[in-house]
């Protein structure tokens, strides 16, 4: 029976895996069984994209001996991966994959009981900047504009996002306040919808990562109003940023894999050696370059300390939120 | 005309021996994952992404479409010859088909959702074809209240579902509402319903945690219990003679189910959000509603086997559409495959068609020919599982639990919902015995979670005034058939003197 | 059945309030300008199930539902041991996934199903009961890269030699 389960599994699943060379990474720990690679979001969205992009470059180099196994736990912002990655019986073979959340959602829900700085540094893979879009038949092709629409319209201008204390509406509210604006804002359940319901002007502008809209914008849909990042993006040298208007205000995804509570320092290593390699590769720096992400290499230490300061400033962010 | 011959080329391109190859080798795969009891085509992409570095990106795509093919058909299969929808598309096809097994009449039903598969495949395909540009403006002209609109019409059509209890019924199809708003609300993102203070609720309540447990324990355990050790013998016989008539009687017996459910299913599935599972629900209810015997619905009438089987198929196909057009993932399925396109350094989006006419056209026409692969081998299979219903019941009963055990956690990875399964199992075999129709709730949590987040998005875009769901030109026409048609069986009621029931749910 | 009717309507019933009091941790009425609160769709659903449940119960005061006519009974002796040897049985099953793995809970599951409940000969069951599970692991770990729950740490060094063997 077992033999004949294994010559199925070598033609459905790729001779490759059979057949190729011993993986070349240091000497040491290596993982004895399949990698649970946890993403913190639904799949489809900017991080489900980015957790199994990595898998397929450490899957056609061949640099582990064990697959990296993507699942999906995106439900309550997240939460479910933490509680997951928390809870995980086998913390040298559970990594995640995560995005701002995982500092806003201990934050929101303090119940849970996550403290992120028990979670290990692995990799920070880039940041992934915000950009404000609307459709191109709105008429409106500079934020002053966009400002002055929004303002007429005495809060019936309407905004898409993923919901109350995501990435986006940060970015929302801290445009509202910075220039009296009233929008109704409207919560999906991923960037895609979001963009989709723009594509079809049922809402009237949002804020995406470039990855997101990309589509839509080389065809004409979508316009870019302004970049919430500290310098202009390459990939849209016309589209002026936040800091340009004169306010002290960048903000970044980001795009970070980190290794479960409780994991061995030498399982830890094995996963730096494993993502400093999959960042060096052509691919990873072509995408970071395609989707406009912005490099942000950190080594352990300095990963531990980032995270220290965003959950600070996190913290002030969503207070006024008020939150 | 330049369509016809891009999708000749794609089809050329299919045709290919290694394409062919893998257009075999993936229908197969997708069929048996498609049978297994949680796993669907989501986890065939398990076997596409390390074939990706063997074969050229076409190929892989066409190894996808021939997975999401099999896939397709083989959650038929589970629905007839176990009684467990293996997802939530094939719910409907258990009503129809699973009496017709019973009957000792799974072949019937084999065959007549093999067919009318094929033939919404193909219908779509055509739709697909001819039109897609021109229903990409269809598909986002709908926002959140024609989603809901359309979702109050997924409703209307389970009126008529339930068993003859009608507070039962109602309160069958509220259970599985509630249930499906356990965990996060998407509007305010709040934990809501955490039952009992239990973490493990924050994740909510998958459609297959309560799918299987209704279906792969509760049911089990039902039957185990009311066939007395004596296991009704109505094991058929398979032959090609058998076959011939079988195929005969179902093109005679399904042809306007399928109709219906290949028409109705394409324009549903092309609808963002909406998706097979409205589709082959609404496909069911409208063949029954035109039916010359719709009292035979749910007692093993081929139409109701094909109208949803047919819609299924064909709305799957439709939600390629929105992907393809716009970019944007209809499904988890759609969702890595557009994450593949990103990999082979494609930019999904309103361009691909005109930038990318190999690869939208040769995954086209690649789901012609794997279209055509999947009936043809599902066919040939089913013998195959003719046979294992022939196996003896306590070997069978042990197994159905094992994969449903199984097939759980491969689709959660969560022992939390494995126990929740247990729970479900074990209820669901009480308010059975109680007359309490389950297949309302197990629908319903599919389509609440759609239902809810747009009713109030849709009230967020009005300020809160509930006109829009009649003054919107789409959603307008939609509510008023729907409130029509779940005021029908109201007032049939009150003519019976009944008025209690009858103004509760909308 | 008729008691059993009355008082599964009952359960049913205070599982809807239940439901009820939990759905009102979140507003449960109509914002002005934005529609309901997220408890308001639990909320009135559940007292939908309430009021369905009086119905039932008014329905088995009057007689016109077929259980609440009837006098057999909830479960006869062999109903409740066929229940309880297959409920029970995949509890301990589901217990077991979490002490000797997935693949394990399902070689014992199997073996007492076939040998003790089905009859069938050690031969047949003994062999079903092997090769289930190894076919399991293959086709999930190996072809659909879907890891089981592997148990306490004593079945890792199993595990480790079947993983070898996979990958």
């Amino acid at each position: 029976m077992s033999t004949t389960k294994r010559s199925f599994l070598q033609v459905a699943c790729a001779a490759l895996i059979a057949l190729a060379p011993m993986p070349t990474l240091a000497d040491g720990w290596e993982p004895r069984r399949p990698i649970d690679f946890t993403i913190m979001a639904g799949a489809g969205g900017g991080a489900d994209q980015i957790a199994r992009f990595l898998q397929s470059v450490a899957q056609e180099y061949d640099m582990t001996n064990r697959p990296l196994v993507p699942s999906n736990r995106g439900g309550g912002s997240g939460a479910e991966a933490l509680i997951h990655v928390s809870n995980a019986s086998d913390p040298d073979h559970t990594i995640l994959v995560t995005l701002n959340s995982f500092f806003t959602t201990p934050l929101r829900q303090e119940n849970l009981g996550i403290d992120v700085q028990n979670f290990t540094p692995v990799a920070m893979m880039g940041v992934d900047p915000f950009v404000l879009w609307v459709h191109t038949e709105s008429g409106i092709t500079d934020f002053d504009q966009f400002v002055a629409q929004v303002q007429s319209m005495n809060g019936d201008f309407v905004m898409g996002g993923t919901g109350a204390g995501q990435e986006d509406s940060i970015v929302i509210a801290f445009m509202s306040d910075a220039y009296d604006l009233d929008i109704n804002y409207i919560p999906y359940d991923g960037g895609g919808a979001v963009a989709r319901d723009l594509a079809g002007q049922q809402i009237m502008a949002t804020v995406n990562n470039p990855a997101e809209a990309k589509g839509f914008y080389e065809a004409g849909d979508f316009v870019p109003l302004v970049a919430f990042s500290d310098e202009r993006l390459p990939a849209y040298p016309d589209v002026p940023t936040m800091m340009e208007m004169g306010h002290e205000f960048s903000y970044y995804n980001q795009r970070a894999v980190v290794g479960a509570p409780g994991m061995s320092e030498e399982a830890a290593e094995y996963y730096r050696n494993l993502f400093t390699q999959i960042y060096e590769t052509e691919e990873w720096q072509a995408y970071l370059e395609s989707e406009s992400l912005s490099p942000l290499w950190m080594d352990a230490e300095e990963q531990a300390a980032y995270w220290a300061t965003q959950v600070e400033s996190h913290r002030e962010l969503l207070a006024s939120l008020g939150e | 005309m330049e369509v016809l011959s891009l999708l000749a080329n794609g089809m050329w391109l299919a045709l290919q021996p290694l394409n062919l190859m893998l257009i075999l080798i993936g229908v197969s795969i997708g069929l048996f994952i498609g049978a297994m009891p949680g796993l669907g085509s989501v986890n065939g992409v398990a076997i596409l992404l390390p074939i990706t570095f063997l074969v050229p990106p076409s190929g892989a795509i066409i190894f996808l479409a021939a997975i999401y093919y099999g896939a397709m058909y083989g959650g038929a299969i589970s629905s007839v010859t176990l009684g467990i929808p293996g997802a939530s598309t094939a719910v409907a096809t258990t009503f129809d088909g699973r009496p017709l097994a019973r009957q000792g009449r799974a072949s019937l039903a084999l065959v007549t959702a093999a067919l009318a598969s094929f033939v919404g495949g193909t219908v779509a395909n055509v739709f697909f074809t001819a039109f897609a540009p021109l229903l990409a403006d269809v598909a986002l002209s709908f926002g959140p209240p024609e989603i809901f609109a359309l979702m109050l019409l997924a409703f209307a059509t389970f009126v008529g579902l339930g068993g003859d209890d009608i507070p039962k019924t109602i309160f069958s199809i509220c259970f599985g509402l509630v249930l499906g708003a356990i965990g996060f609300d998407q509007i305010s993102g709040a934990p809501r319903l955490v039952l009992f203070d239990i973490m493990g609720f924050l994740q909510g309540i998958g459609f297959l945690v309560l799918a299987i447990g209704v279906y792969g324990i509760g049911e089990m355990l039902w039957t185990i219990e009311q066939s007395r050790g004596e296991v009704e013998s109505t094991t058929p016989k398979m032959t090609a003679r058998g076959m011939a008539k079988d195929t005969a009687e179902a093109t005679r017996r399904g042809w306007k189910g399928t109709t219906i459910g290949s028409v109705l299913g394409f324009f549903v599935g092309i609808l963002p959000a909406a998706g097979a599972t409205p589709a082959s629900l609404m496909s069911y209810g409208v063949a029954k509603m035109v039916s010359r015997v719709p009292g035979e619905f749910g007692k093993g009438n081929p139409d109701g086997v094909a109208a949803p089987e047919a819609a299924n198929n064909s709305a799957s196909t439709g939600s390629m559409l929105p992907m393809l057009t716009l970019g944007i993932p209809g499904s988890p399925t759609t969702a890595i495959l557009l994450g593949g396109m990103v990999i082979w350094g494609l930019v999904p989006g309103p361009l691909l068609f005109v930038q990318e006419p190999d690869f939208v056209w040769g995954l086209i026409g690649s789901f012609y020919i794997s279209n055509l692969a999947a009936v043809l081998i599902n066919l040939a299979f089913i013998p195959v599982f003719i046979w294992m219903l022939r196996m003896p019941f306590t070997i069978l009963a042990p197994m159905i639990f094992v994969l449903s055990i199984a097939g759980g956690y491969a689709a959660t990875r969560d022992m939390f919902d494995i126990w929740l399964i247990v729970i479900f199992g074990l209820g669901a075999f009480v308010l059975r015995r109680f007359d309490y129709p389950l297949a309302p709730a197990v629908l319903a949590i599919v389509l609440g979670p759609i239902a809810e987040p747009t009713l109030r998005q849709s009230l967020l875009l009005s300020s809160g005034d509930p006109s829009i769901f009649f003054t919107r030109p789409v959603a307008g026409p939609i509510t008023v058939v729907a409130l029509i048609l779940l005021a029908l069986p109201a007032v049939k009621l009150l003519r019976r003197g009944r008025g209690k029931v009858a103004t509760e749910k909308s | 059945m008729r008691n059993g009717e009355i008082v599964t309507a009952g359960v049913l019933a205070l599982f809807s309030i239940y439901l009820m009091w939990k759905s009102t941790e979140l507003p449960v009425g109509y914002i002005p300008d934005r529609g309901p609160g997220g408890g308001a769709w639990p909320f009135w659903l559940s007292a939908i199930m309430l009021i369905c449940c009086g119905i039932t119960a008014f329905n088995w005061w009057r007689r016109t539902t077929p259980p609440s006519q009837s006098d057999e009974p909830f479960l006869d002796g062999y109903g409740w041991r066929m229940v309880g040897l297959v409920g029970g049985g995949v509890i301990v099953f589901v217990a077991l996934i979490q002490i000797i793995s997935m693949y394990g809970a399902i070689a014992v599951f199997l073996l007492y199903y076939l040998r003790g409940l089905g009859r069938h000969s050690w031969k047949l069951s003994l062999t079903t009961a092997i090769t289930t599970p190894l076919a399991f692991f293959f086709f999930f770990e190996g072809a659909m890269r879907i890891t089981m729950p592997t148990g306490l740490p004593f079945t890792d060094p199993v595990f480790d030699v079947l993983y070898e063997i996979i990958y």
